[in-house]
């Protein structure tokens, strides 16, 4: 299992990269798609979107069960992974290559507040 | 505290993801459920199967006490080793779990149970010797495990893997069995292949399983079970059936014998009162999405609902088996309702998949 530490973290499984342009890349973390072994189906939300922090917006299911996906931060949906929805075993292979959406986040210190590698890796212990 | 099979030091040594599975710690996958899945089609796979449970049943009154038990009728096995699938029945007609039964001889039959419902199972027995007067003793067997082997190259391999086995099982009919020495080995199992189910002494599990990985039998975990078992259009116990659903209902009325009008199983009474009031078929998910237990299906004749659901690794499409109402024929379209959006499914009839092939 990997945790990239230049990456932050939510309890519920998501990583977020903040890009040079202050959006944020997201997907599931490598010990979430372990957990959920064979990815199968992605439902994303659509570009536009505005999402609150913790909102339901996404949902992934492997051949065992369906999970949601949750926004890490409130804002604005910027795009998602049509690769991923057309190739969901992407996930699997490499769950941090595999983005999933795209936040213009509502306010940029919100970051802040989400987890960094060793509290990702803490929480799950 | 889980309770462990004789192979769970096996399973973490091979690195298998473990979960709870009815009270027992058992391997889900060992990396990947797909290719464990694929394995099994096409080539040969194996599942630690020891959680479960074995009985013997044994005494002068065993055939005429399994007749009154069970719904099938055991009266049709005279060939010593074959076997009978049935479902046990309550008063109501519900289903107290589903089995297997081996003939041995008139005063001799083993019986396999689902883990989960094993206690209640010996119970219920227990309680109908006892109130049948019957002169037969019921043998719990935990100190036996079972391995089922199981895809095109499954009996090759298991004759590599055990020397001698080949010429004890080799004549073995589809639903047979025959002793090898301590190890009883039947042409029977979970998954719409050929293979074997191996049941032997717990001392002899572990040995077992490494010489059957060492001929090439890949170990595969209940994730492939399930998804194989739903694609051969296999009944799964507390998901398409329970206590409160008729073998009527959730087709199985093949496994219902009715003919001889003097055998009055548990269970009969009620199954002649009242007859088929759904029927169960499969479903084929033309829209993107995975089905699963417990969605709603609309249809032109009304409501249903799916009883288990996945995805399929040899359709590349989900499927799954649904109760649903009298009239709904194979070819028609239904919709499901997943996450309050209702998606298009084709009625076909299960199986979906068995012997390497898509059928539906």
């Amino acid at each position: 299992m990997s945790t990239p530490a230049n990456l932050r973290y939510t309890a519920s499984h998501e990583w977020v990269r903040v890009e040079a342009d202050g959006t944020l890349t997201i997907g599931i973390t490598d010990h979430a798609q372990e957990a959920l072994g064979d990815v199968v189906f992605l439902e994303l939300p659509e570009a536009g979107r505005v999402v609150a922090q913790e909102e339901a917006i996404a949902v992934i299911e492997s051949v065992k069960a369906a999970s949601d996906i949750y926004a890490p931060v409130a804002g604005e949906i910027l795009e998602a992974n049509q690769a991923a929805v057309d190739a969901p075993e992407a996930v699997n292979a490499d769950a941090y290559a595999a983005w999933l959406f795209k936040i213009k986040p509502a306010n940029a210190a919100d970051v802040d507040g989400l987890l960094d590698a060793a509290g990702y890796e803490a929480s799950i212990g | 505290m889980a309770q462990q099979t004789p192979l769970h030091a096996s399973h973490i040594a091979a690195g298998a993801r473990m979960v709870d599975f009815a009270g027992w710690d058992m391997p889900v996958n060992y990396g990947s459920q797909i290719e464990e899945h694929h394995a099994v089609r096409r080539d040969a796979g194996m599942f630690d199967v020891s959680h479960m449970l074995a009985l013997d049943l044994e005494g002068a009154d065993a055939k005429a006490f399994l007749r009154g038990l069970i719904a099938n009728d055991v009266a049709k096995l005279t060939e010593s080793g074959k076997a009978l699938y049935s479902c046990m029945l309550n008063e109501q007609g519900g289903v107290i779990d589903d089995l297997i039964v081996y003939f041995l001889s008139d005063t001799s039959y083993r019986i396999v149970v689902n883990a989960g419902t094993a206690d209640k199972d010996v119970a219920w027995m227990q309680q109908r010797l006892a109130a049948t007067g019957t002169q037969a003793k019921l043998c719990v067997r935990r100190d036996l495990a079972m391995i089922a082997v199981q895809g095109p190259n499954a009996r090759a391999k298991t004759w590599a893997a055990l020397p001698g086995a080949e010429a004890a099982s080799a004549g073995l009919k589809v639903f047979q069995a025959a002793a090898f020495g301590d190890i009883f080995i039947a042409r029977t199992g979970y998954t719409g292949e050929h293979g074997f189910e191996l049941t032997l002494p717990v001392a002899k599990a572990a040995a077992t399983w490494d010489a059957l990985a060492a001929a090439g039998v890949k170990p595969c975990g209940l994730g492939a079970r399930d998804t194989l078992r739903l694609e051969a259009g296999m009944a799964l116990y507390g998901n398409d059936m329970d206590e409160s659903v008729s073998p009527l209902d959730a087709g199985l009325a093949w496994t219902v014998d009715l003919k001889d009008e003097s055998r009055d199983f548990v269970g009969r009474a009620a199954l002649v009162a009242k007859s088929a009031s759904k029927q169960t078929l499969g479903l084929i998910l033309e829209d993107k999405g995975v089905l699963r237990s417990h969605q709603k299906v609309i249809a032109a004749q009304g409501e249903g609902e799916t009883t288990s659901g996945t995805f399929s690794p040899t359709l590349e499409k989900s499927i799954a088996l649904a109760r649903l109402p009298l009239g709904v024929a194979a070819g028609d379209a239904v919709e499901v309702e997943i996450r309050g959006k209702r998606l298009k499914a084709r009625v076909v009839k299960a199986p979906f998949a068995r012997n390497g092939k898509a059928l539906a």
